[in-house]
């Protein structure tokens, strides 16, 4: 028990209060544990629970490698070790739970950890997903489309009835801020894990909210939220708020409408604007004003309510950097806050929950001026969030297991002088997307996945190697979560991590991620939510590829080749590549770049566009290849996904676009290839433009397509006639699929 | 070798408080078990002595030259007749190129004579027009026969057909299946009579073709150019043919000798393209889009070869990887120190040991009758895991060396054992004694043995091959699977010296020759003869498979070789038992049958 305790001391995020504690501390907050261990004495048999995972996570850390159920099944598997909930509580037996993904997994977890079966629910395109697998149950509710299966209300109360749940969980998105969906939950008999029907309609209106929110005494942005929408009225709001002003639709969100004035002579025209993109978003064109802040920074606190009226905050988040008004790091706690604010935050945070009764986790949204240190209230989400681990890094605390707990009705465990704040925790959300194209989603097959190897952390996920990004759902593949004994050590944690995490198969936006993690600003904590426009440049800035990545490139290729070379063993095979006097050499192109691999009898050469370096590489299984270059040995994994080459090495993520060889140059383009017109994505068709028999010119728009909210014209690449028509409209096509075949010449 | 002593002090250092299993760890590689302790022959050469000096130096000015001469005929019709032959089409492939391209990446390719028709013809034709040689494609062992157009338009010069019927008896012998890249002009017109009427002329090409077929040897034909009149038979004859669009022509009579023939006015493409002999006359099977795509078709018809020559292909994927060896691990040694143990001096001797000892695993040579007949070697060795009876010369054949080299040939042929000749011989032993004792019964009787050996037998000649000792020690006329020459290598009836003053005994002393035009005449006549009897004389005329490097000479046996096991093998596998010497594969009134026609 001793030696457990020294080696978790060493492992926790950091020793300073842990090791004062006489009972095994728990890594991740061993502070709470400490303080826990004096309020519940009758704690001693979980404690011995926790000592014997924390010899497994301080084990795991001390060698330097990965926490190992990373990607299965972190939570209560020994690597995170949250604070437990007494005993002898009432708890469910069953849970239904009403979401996909990795945060159906994240609850499918907790439960499994606290005795609790589950009940899961999918879509048909999900039948094979990671929660479907995991759950103790698992019924289907319908085809695809979430608004045909998991935002039918209907079919999961079917669902909850017929599987005996006692619960509902609804995750995020989905129903998860419904309030119908709530009061529906209720009325059936199922208890709701998630707030009260009426706190999610007060804060589901934003002006309602801010109404409750200022009775309150919890500042908000200076604005106008009035019922009277006529032009005079507006302006007359608008200069008694002061520039610069901010236009957003009442009903909104996403960033839809929304306009920022910066001179009082656009006021009128940018109200008239947003009124017209109002309507045709939300089918509402009332407007709200506020005063927008240069510098803001979005700061949360994660509050938790119990039924009994106690209500604590669980500190603050930063998550101000963000893309398309979508956050994609966050960290906890908040950078650059004073004790006083952080404790003022927390407070006005409990104040806001506490204004509409609030039970369950739930998030006060606050947008602060960098410069000022002034904040104002702008919403709460009634939900758990997807950044909740960071603040379970940094507190020890299992949210679900709280939620669980508090849904079936018992006290939160915990006062607010209690919950500690242990050192510091990033979540790096990994999403299938282009960041260089906007950020504009991608699907499509995870080919290749490896999660960090010998960096801790927790990494949450709902996919697997061989599953599908389906452009039904969230592009986003997992939460890469970290913690450190404070932000440097996070950081750089984040960023080995990062470096290790390797994902083919849709575009992802690890590398933009690496980006902003080592941006000089980011590391010095000068967040605010303009951090990527601001530093578009720096972030977005395309560096040459190295020679060493090109001649690895080539050597992997070269070395697979000489392997699949299939049949030949004996002498013919010993003696490969020798030519008695003639060098055997091969060519292979990347984008612009040449490298020839020659195999001399001293070794192999390696000319990259010309320069030459004798290298001796080894293939140490299908993927990974080592390199001995004349002073240097590097590592690479390779995925060839046709003649594009993914290569990861020195923590970052090339791509090569390989030319065919002559052999296989001729042969794709004396086949048909060009003449079958493709899906480029898994689509849905929205339009067919023509009929068999019909001539086309090249360049013209032969389908349209829908993706991910975006439409997709598939063009003719040639003049010719129409052969084939292999789309019909409102069909959902995979990626590479014949839409349209063009007639032989 | 002795055995190294185990490290078992550094061990104990290494890990004081280990005991038992981690001390009889060994950190050396062992030889693996066996009753008999592998001996490696000893050396007596001093790489730095004065003498190694002076043969290294006369070696690689040697190799030099012949680096030279390998790297200009490669060129083929040179820099700019390749720039003016590419301009005519698009992605236009050299004859090079398309090997490379058909051959898998990491194949070997043991080509054969690459310095044919050196110096030969008034105008060079490098590697005579047309590259031949061994390679594997889609992991089989193939030949491959490619005309070169850059070179007078890939015409079929005197040369050019001895080295494809060359081929075609390499891949004959080994039971190789050919693969043609065709693109020539047919017969070269000026050299018609020398083409044309005789049996090894321009049609046993085509008689080759059917006979291999028919023998189940498959013979698969890529039309990248023109392939008219004569050379029109080339696909005609082939199992298999891809022809490239707008660029393979296989005609008869081509526009202009139709038009004179019967008034028809057509053009190329029409008379004989791919389009048209692909759809209309089944003259060709596969239509290609270009040079690469044709290659790429190649090697799918290769694959498609079903059971033919799948004897070589049994062995798995991996053994291809760089690191994994053939099982024989232990490599000759010093391979190198053959360019400095060849004696600069031709007429020195030198112990052929010192030879053999670079060229078997493990430097290893069991040597029979080793105190009989001194002046020939016989033995066993094996080269790249292959068991071969090696016959090597140390001096002049006399009687005792004869019979004895009759006995082990004899002892080889029951056994199945390949025999390599290391050749460096100046004859049979003359003079009354020699006479007396019968030299010419018992050279017969090894001559004999040679020619009717019942394996594949190799020669490499290391020194000179003079006069009987060529048909004793395997010369051209035996039939040796393959024969290479080394850069110093010498063939001749007799040395030039003399050769010259025989001639000039046996012409007589012309009278008015006084004595400075008569040593003028001898000195040409010797100078005539020394130049012929060169190894670039040699391989210019084909009567060598090329001039091989020292260095090369264990690799090339090793290839060579497995060719012949693999054959063999072929042979058992197909119920024709493992007795058959080469006299019966392929021999005229063999058992094959028709071979595949065109249809």
């Amino acid at each position: 028990m001793k030696s457990i305790a020294s080696k978790a001391r060493r492992s926790a995020a950091h020793g300073l209060r842990g090791a004062t504690a006489s009972r095994p501390p728990i890594p991740l907050a061993p502070a709470s544990a400490a303080v826990l261990a004096r309020q519940h004495p009758a704690q001693q048999q979980i404690q011995v629970q926790s000592g014997r995972c924390i010899s497994s996570s301080g084990r795991v850390r001390q060698a330097g490698s990965v926490l190992p159920q990373a990607t299965t099944g972190v939570l209560g598997d020994g690597a995170v070790n949250y604070v437990p909930i007494p005993e002898g509580q009432r708890s469910f037996k069953k849970i239904l739970i009403a979401n996909r993904g990795e945060i159906a997994c994240r609850i499918i977890r907790t439960a499994r950890r606290l005795g609790i079966s589950t009940v899961a629910v999918y879509s048909e395109a999900d039948k094979d997903c990671m929660h479907v697998a995991m759950a103790d149950e698992a019924y289907c509710i319908g085809p695809a489309a979430s608004s045909e299966s998991y935002l039918k209300i209907d079919k999961v109360l079917e669902v909850a009835k017929m599987s005996g749940a006692e619960a509902i969980h609804p995750g995020y998105g989905f129903l998860s801020e419904s309030m119908v969906f709530a009061q529906r939950v209720q009325e059936a008999g199922f208890a709701f894990i998630g707030p009260p029907p009426e706190a999610i309609r007060s804060m589901g209106s934003k002006r309602e909210s801010k109404e409750i929110m200022l009775a309150a005494g919890v500042p908000c942005v200076p604005g106008y939220h009035g019922a009277a929408q006529d032009t005079p009225t507006l302006l007359a709001a608008a200069h008694k708020i002061g520039l610069p002003i901010l236009i957003k639709p009442t009903h909104g969100g996403g960033g839809k409408g929304m306009r920022i004035v910066h001179d009082m002579a656009n006021f009128e025209e940018e109200v008239l604007s947003a009124k017209r993109e109002a309507v045709k978003s939300f089918g509402n064109d009332e407007l709200l004003l506020e005063r927008y802040l240069v510098r803001p920074r979005h700061v949360e606190v994660q509050v938790f309510a119990d039924q009994q009226g106690g209500c604590v905050g669980l500190w603050e988040r930063d998550c101000s950097v963000q893309r398309r008004h979508q956050k994609i790091i966050e960290e906890a706690p908040a950078p650059g806050l004073s004790p006083e604010l952080k404790r003022d935050f927390a407070q006005k945070a409990v104040a806001a929950a506490k204004a509409v009764n609030y039970v369950g986790a739930g998030t006060v949204e606050f947008i602060m001026d960098a410069e000022t240190d002034e904040y104002f209230f702008m919403e709460m989400n009634t939900r758990l969030q997807v950044e909740h681990p960071v603040t379970e890094m940094v507190t020890g605390i299992d949210l679900v297991e709280w939620q669980l707990s508090v849904a079936a009705g018992n006290p939160l465990p915990m006062t607010q002088d209690q919950v500690p704040c242990i050192g510091h925790a990033f979540e790096a959300r990994i999403y299938a997307e282009k960041p260089e194209a906007n950020f504009l989603p991608d699907a499509g097959r995870i080919l290749h996945i490896r999660p960090p190897t010998d960096a801790p952390h927790r990494l949450e996920t709902g996919f697997q190697e061989g599953d599908e990004v389906s452009s039904y759902y969230d592009p986003m593949i997992s939460k890469l979560i970290v913690h450190g004994k404070d932000r440097a050590e996070a950081l750089s944690l984040l960023q080995r991590a990062l470096g290790q995490y390797q994902v083919v198969g849709p575009s992802t936006n690890i590398e933009f991620l690496k980006a902003v993690a080592g941006h000089p600003d980011f590391q010095a904590g000068a967040v605010e939510t303009n951090f990527i426009p601001q530093n578009h440049d720096e972030l977005f800035k395309v560096e040459p590829i190295p020679s060493n990545v090109l001649a690895q490139a080539a050597l992997f290729l070269s070395l697979r080749e000489t392997q699949q070379s299939a049949g030949v063993g004996g002498t013919w095979a010993t003696l490969s590549f020798k030519r008695f006097g003639d060098v055997s050499e091969r060519v292979y192109h990347f984008d612009e770049h040449e490298v020839r691999i020659r195999h001399l009898a001293t070794g192999i050469e390696v000319v990259v566009d010309g320069q030459s370096e004798q290298v001796n590489p080894t293939l140490i299984s299908d993927t990974e290849l080592i390199t001995q270059f004349a002073t240097s040995r590097t590592s690479a994994t390779v995925i060839p996904v046709g003649l594009r080459l993914h290569l990861f090495t020195s923590g970052k993520h090339y791509q090569l676009q390989q030319s065919p060889s002559e052999v296989d140059a001729d042969a794709s383009a004396s086949g048909q290839s060009s003449d079958n017109l493709t899906s480029p994505m898994p689509a849905r068709v929205l339009e067919v433009r023509v009929k068999e028999g019909e001539a086309v010119t090249s360049g013209q728009v032969v389908c349209v397509l829908e993706s991910m909210k975006m439409e997709i014209n598939v063009r003719a690449g040639r003049d010719g006639v129409v052969g084939k028509v292999g789309a019909e409209k409102g069909m959902v096509v995979e990626e590479g699929q014949v839409l349209v075949v063009l007639a032989k010449e | 070798m002795p055995l190294l002593p185990r490290p078992r002090a550094a061990l104990r250092l290494a890990s004081p408080r280990r005991s038992g299993p981690s001390l009889t760890r060994t950190l050396i590689p062992q030889p693996p078990p066996s009753l008999s302790t592998p001996r490696s022959l000893p050396t007596s050469f001093l790489p730095s002595s004065s003498e190694a000096r002076k043969n290294r130096t006369h070696m690689s000015s040697l190799l030099s030259t012949l680096d030279a001469l390998r790297t200009t005929a490669r060129a083929g019709g040179g820099a700019a007749t390749t720039e003016r032959w590419r301009a005519r089409g698009t992605a236009k492939l050299t004859a090079r190129e398309r090997i490379s391209a058909l051959l898998d990446p990491a194949s070997p390719f043991l080509e054969l004579s690459p310095l044919a028709a050196h110096e030969v013809y008034p105008d060079p034709l490098p590697s005579a027009g047309i590259v031949t040689g061994i390679g594997v494609v889609e992991g089989r062992k193939v030949m491959v026969v490619a005309n070169d157009p850059t070179v007078k338009g890939g015409a079929y010069h005197p040369l050019t057909v001895k080295k494809h019927l060359r081929a075609q008896e390499v891949a004959l012998e080994n039971r190789l299946p050919c693969v043609y890249l065709v693109e020539s002009g047919g017969a070269a017109l000026p050299y018609q009579s020398e083409v044309f009427p005789d049996h090894d002329h321009f049609g046993r090409i085509f008689y080759n073709m059917a006979r291999m077929s028919g023998l189940g040897i498959p013979q698969i034909s890529v039309v990248h150019g023109i392939s008219v009149a004569g050379g029109a038979y080339m696909p005609a004859m082939s199992d298999v043919v891809i022809i490239v669009k707008n660029q393979g022509r296989i005609f008869l009579a081509g526009p202009p000798l139709v038009k004179a023939a019967t008034g028809e006015i057509v053009d190329e493409e029409t008379l004989g393209g791919g389009e048209m002999h692909t759809s209309v006359s089944g003259v060709a099977d596969y239509l290609a889009s270009s040079d690469g795509h044709a290659i790429r078709l190649a090697r799918e018809a290769v694959r498609d070869l079903g059971k033919v020559g799948e004897h070589g292909r049994n062995v798995s994927v991996s053994s291809y990887l760089p690191s994994a060896g053939s099982g024989n691990g232990s490599q000759a040694s010093g391979r190198q120190d053959l360019d400095a143990i060849i004696p600069a001096d031709p007429r020195q001797s030198y112990d052929p040991r010192e030879i053999i000892s670079r060229l078997t695993d493990g430097s290893e040579f069991r040597e029979f009758k080793a105190e009989y007949g001194k002046s020939i070697i016989t033995g066993f060795a094996e080269i790249h895991g292959h068991t071969v009876g090696i016959i090597a010369n140390n001096g002049v054949l006399l009687s005792p060396s004869a019979l004895k080299s009759t006995h082990f040939i004899e002892l080889c042929s029951q056994r199945q054992i390949p025999l390599l000749f290391l050749v460096n011989v100046s004859g049979y032993m003359v003079g009354e004694k020699a006479e007396r004792g019968g030299i010419a019964k018992d050279g017969a009787k090894m001559v004999r043995a040679v020619a009717r050996a019942k394996v594949p037998k190799f020669t490499v000649v290391t020194g000179g091959t003079y006069g009987a000792g060529n048909y004793g020690m395997c010369g051209r006329a035996y039939s040796p699977r393959f024969l290479w020459m080394w850069p110093n290598a010498k063939i001749c009836v007799m040395g030039p010296d003399q050769l010259a003053s025989v001639m000039q005994t046996v012409g007589g002393k012309k009278a008015k020759q006084s004595v400075e035009e008569q040593e003028k005449s001898f000195e040409t006549l010797r100078g005539r003869i020394e130049k012929e009897s060169s190894a670039l004389y040699s391989t210019a005329r084909i009567w060598d498979d090329g001039i091989i490097k020292p260095s090369d000479t264990r690799d090339v046996l090793g290839l060579a070789l497995e060719l012949a096991d693999e054959e063999q093998a072929g042979r058992i596998a197909e119920g024709g038992g493992g007795n058959g010497g080469r006299g019966e594969i392929g021999a005229e009134g063999d058992s094959g049958g028709w071979g595949v026609f065109r249809m």
